[in-house]
């Protein structure tokens, strides 16, 4: 049934004479010049779709540049969603709708789109500049020859429609055809049946004290809704019910966010003070930008001169006592390398977050990949343990980035969590925990000492093999500490041969003992008696997940489990892996996670390896499945 | 709170409460070994207790310092003390730090962090030991090394053009810049406590002779023969005087230092460049006679002292205030408010909603 639906500032009523079509799943890829607003446009979908009660899952994919060149292929920017009304996992492998906004973006990601799938044109975006630009002769433009006669194809003047509505707007062309990508938005909203009220109250803040863009924005959103519904373009208006999922508050989120929040959250129940120290850059910059904006918690963003004084400043926070932060991604990662030898020599807590990308060098600044594991575990001279875990899903990070602190905080060791631009600049609906519901952190900071108390010795270990935090401005305990060897109790230098190797023993069993403070690892999907397993890490989640639960209604009997700690491996994770004759690897890189395992458990596990600064589509995980169960 | 803090100030130490049980390692008869005998006797008068100073370096033979100090310290990597000290520095501004660094390490590898931490203008203070060598890695030239040193890795002399420590620090917006010697403890202690007073970052060149790898660099400023015609001593508010006999003074010609007479009858004191710290253009002069060469004719003497001191804010005061504002405007933290963030949606049981 139809709900007739309040707009803001306007009543909508009317008999519904269109056919109300319900789907379970549907993925849009929104494609146009980077730009168009297409990130806008995609976000504000989101968060709508999330509001409406689905689940989703968000992919934004832009080039690196600010303003590539215009109208052509590498200029594209594509975000892409795959909404439902049950679970969802992943961005979806083909969309079922394509907006195409100019003829780069039709070249570019037609092959995106599924068979007799839709796809809606802007046909102004075709003209003889935008082929020429987008390298299509005009003899091959999709709008005039065939290429398209298998789609179910849609083609509007989006830039003329939009002049047209804005005709008495006091804005100059450029400002007016700015807002051409609410004409798209107001389209769509027609179509899946949503109300506009998220994204006028977004454009009432954005737009603040800039009234003319404002309205003329607000009337371009208007005019697309109504165009879907008056041009009878459509004949049918697809609802998506609420997808089941547990019950609980909901909002959305971004990866990236959540790592922020996370960290946030981490400081404030360990009545730390939060410091981050970063330089910009790309897929990690977002993390600095959502910390700044919560500095009446007391966080303190220092944006350094380089990567090496991003974290020397957070290594000099963390002896001061705060918990420090540094955040990069793999060349400014590379960077840290030698000040991370330095905070673990000192075992002073400190997380380092490493929102990877495609490597190496500059590589693909805003692609995704998964290169920088064996980085995180080895990328250090020395041996030089430091803690890996990495996040699942953008919801995830918050989760992965609060355990990074609290294994920092609570064992005195750099961390490293591992995110990827695929889950950091994706979204998802997270059923956000209250503060009540976070574990506790137990901090070990060293009290004053006095004159009659024993004398105090800045490397002594628990049971855990952890030193005490002793902060400058407690008496009596006032010491040194460097990244020349250190004696194994008072941490004075120390060149003895048999200290040395003790220390470098201890400092690994240091690690090793965060195992015993880690969950088990369990299986996402399956059984021990499944004849494959699909072990992953990080961002595979969504796409192997998908997999294995296709493959399982399929009648193939997979399992599939994820891993979240990765230095130290969960302890049962040997016990687990040798119920299995086969283990699949899917990694987005050329065999790193692998390696760890057929090194550590000796096992014949066999990789799946995906390197196009991509992520996996689920079909490519089930096939390989399959390929090795046959 | 206060009365901690008073009793700590009642409980008067001395230079001997500063020094650790360390053996010390730097080579015998080197300027360290001064320059930390100084520092340790000036810590008592500064009326800070130990747990509130830290001693922070890099790495070089100057770098070993903090192991001396029985204060808090941190022996860093090359380069990254000035890096170090920023973040201990903006994370507890309470706290007396103080950077120990070399001519290679914080001017060569630590180059960078050593111009912002100036521009930023923390209430730091640098302790800049410039022997114009490598001593660790057993003697190459830095970069403050003159133009033909032979060394090990240049043995038909180098073809760097030196830095010139202070200009750099002053183009690069430092609020206090002073030169020191290691042979003048006096003096290098009323330099010292005058850094330790100036609120910014106090950047002190310190001459230091590395009697192992570069004898004598500084012979013209300490040697007994000939220290007083090459040196001049800067004081606020007083006249530029130099010579054995005190009776050479500097004037001011246009932009231009000269050297003239006390004797010839033709000037008086009053005639004389008056020394002020506070005169950026003056000191963007006196920072230059570092171009001249000790016994050349007519050289300008090597100016120690004070060049030039500045008020500016101070980058920790700039982010507490900031804090303090964050906290009027959007209210105390709340962490339930942030992680519901603003548009939630609520799932009953069923999942239909």
């Amino acid at each position: 049934m139809w709900i007739a639906f309040k707009l803001n500032e306007m009543t909508l009523e009317k008999q519904n004479i269109q056919v109300q079509k319900e789907l379970e799943k549907v993925t849009i890829l929104y494609a146009g010049d980077s730009g168009d607003g297409i990130q806008l446009i995609g976000n504000q979908f989101a968060n709508n779709t999330a509001l409406h009660g689905n689940d989703l899952s968000t992919f934004p994919d832009f080039p690196a540049e600010i303003r590539a060149p215009l109208g052509t292929v590498a200029g594209v920017s594509g975000f892409q969603i795959n909404f439902g009304s049950t679970e969802v996992f992943t961005p979806g492998d083909l969309s079922d709708v394509l907006v195409a906004m100019n003829a780069a973006s039709l070249k570019k990601n037609l092959s995106r789109l599924k068979e007799r799938g839709t796809v809606i044109i802007n046909t102004s975006g075709f003209d003889k500049k935008n082929l020429r630009l987008a390298g299509i002769a005009p003899e091959d433009n999709p709008l005039t020859n065939s290429s398209l006669e298998d789609y179910k194809v849609h083609e509007i003047d989006i830039t003329k429609l939009t002049r047209e509505c804005l005709k008495e707007s006091s804005l100059g062309s450029k400002e007016r055809d700015r807002c051409k990508n609410m004409f798209v938005l107001g389209f769509i909203y027609w179509i899946y049946n949503r109300s506009l009220n998220s994204t006028i109250d977004f454009l009432k803040k954005k737009f603040k004290g800039k009234e003319e863009v404002l309205q003329a924005n607000l009337k371009v959103l208007k005019a697309g809704y109504h165009f879907a519904d008056t041009s009878e373009t459509f004949s049918n208006r697809f609802e998506i019910k609420p997808a089941e999922m547990k019950a609980g508050e909901y909002r959305n989120i971004i990866g990236n966010q959540a790592t922020a929040l996370g960290l946030i959250a981490a400081a404030h129940l360990a009545n730390l003070n939060l410091f981050y120290g970063g330089y910009p850059i790309t897929p990690a910059s977002d993390i600095l930008h959502e910390l700044a904006k919560h500095k009446n918690f007391g966080i303190k963003t220092f944006q350094a001169e380089d990567e090496i004084a991003g974290i020397c400043s957070a290594i000099g926070a963390s002896f001061g006592g705060d918990l420090a932060i540094t955040a990069s991604s793999g060349p400014g990662i590379a960077l840290k390398g030698e000040a991370l030898g330095l905070a673990l020599m000192m075992e002073l807590p400190l997380v380092v977050v490493n929102v990877q990308r495609g490597g190496p060098s500059t590589g693909l600044p805003t692609k995704t990949e998964q290169s920088d594991l064996l980085q995180a575990v080895y990328g250090r001279n020395g041996e030089a343990p430091i803690p890996v875990i990495a996040a699942q899903s953008p919801s995830d990070c918050f989760e992965m980035a609060y355990e990074a602190c609290r294994i920092a905080v609570e064992h005195m060791t750099p961390v490293f969590l591992l995110t990827d631009g695929y889950i950091a600049n994706g979204a998802e609906p997270w059923k956000f925990p209250t503060a009540e519901e976070l574990e506790p952190i137990a901090l070990k900071v060293k009290a004053p000492r006095t004159e009659e108390d024993a004398p105090y010795l800045p490397y002594k270990r628990n049971e855990d093999l952890v030193r005490e935090w002793a902060i400058p401005g407690t008496a009596g305990v006032e010491h040194r500490l460097g990244g020349l060897e250190k004696d194994k109790e008072t941490g004075n230098v120390s060149y003895e041969p048999e200290n040395h190797q003790e220390m470098v023993k201890l400092r690994a069993a240091k690690v090793n003992r965060i195992a015993r403070h880690i969950p088990k690892q369990e299986l996402d999907n399956g059984t021990i008696n499944s004849k494959l397993l699909i072990l992953g890490w990080g961002s595979t989640y969504g796409a192997i997940k998908t997999a294995a639960k296709e493959l399982q209604m399929e009648g193939v009997d997979v399992a599939h489990a994820h891993i979240r700690y990765i230095q130290p491996f969960p302890e049962n994770l040997g016990e687990l892996l040798s119920h299995f004759d086969k283990v699949i690897i899917p990694e987005l890189n050329d065999g790193q996670l692998i390696k760890l395992i057929r090194d550590r458990y000796l096992i014949d596990a066999k990789g799946l390896n995906k390197i196009k600064g991509l992520p996996f589509q689920a079909q490519e995980i089930k096939e390989e499945v399959l390929n090795h169960l046959n | 709170m206060l009365e901690v803090l008073e009793e700590k100030k009642q409980k008067k130490s001395t230079a001997k409460d500063f020094a650790t049980d360390q053996d010390i390692r730097w080579c015998p008869g080197c300027g360290d070994y001064s320059i930390l005998k100084q520092v340790q006797s000036v810590m008592p008068e500064l009326g800070i207790p130990k747990e509130d100073i830290v001693f922070v370096s890099g790495i070089g033979c100057s770098s070993r310092f903090p192991y001396y100090m029985n204060t808090y310290g941190m022996h860093s990597i090359h380069g990254r003390a000035t890096a170090i000290a920023s973040g201990l520095k903006a994370s507890r501004p309470e706290l007396s730090v103080w950077i120990i660094t070399g001519d290679g390490d914080s001017l060569a590898i630590g180059g960078n962090h050593f111009i912002h931490l100036l521009r930023r203008n923390f209430d730091v203070n640098i302790l800049l030991f410039n022997n114009q060598i490598y001593g660790l890695t057993k003697g190459q030239y830095s970069p403050t090394s003159e133009v033909g040193k032979k060394t090990k890795s240049t043995p038909v002399g180098s073809l760097d053009h030196p830095f010139n420590p202070l200009a750099l620090s002053l183009g690069a917006d430092s609020t206090f810049i002073a030169r020191a010697l290691d042979r003048e403890p006096k003096h290098l202690k009323e330099i010292l406590l005058r850094a330790e007073r100036h609120k910014g970052t106090s950047l002190v060149e310190i001459y230091q002779n590395c009697n192992i790898f570069n004898d004598g660099a500084f012979n013209s400023f300490t040697d007994k023969t000939n220290k007083k015609e090459n040196s001049l001593y800067l004081e606020q508010g007083k006249p530029l005087i130099f010579g054995a006999d005190q009776d050479k003074g500097i004037v001011l010609d246009g932009f231009q230092a000269k050297i003239v007479s006390l004797n010839d009858g033709h000037t008086s004191l009053d005639d004389l460049w008056i020394h002020d710290e506070k005169d950026r253009n003056k000191a963007n002069i006196l920072v230059r006679f570092f171009d001249d060469n000790a016994g050349d004719a007519n050289a300008l003497p090597r100016p120690f002292g004070v060049f030039y001191q500045e008020d500016r804010s101070v980058y920790e005061d700039g982010l507490k205030e900031q804090l303090k504002q964050e906290v009027e405007l959007k209210g105390a933290p709340d962490l339930n408010k942030l992680l519901g963030g603003g548009n939630t949606w609520k799932k009953k049981n069923t999942g239909k909603s």
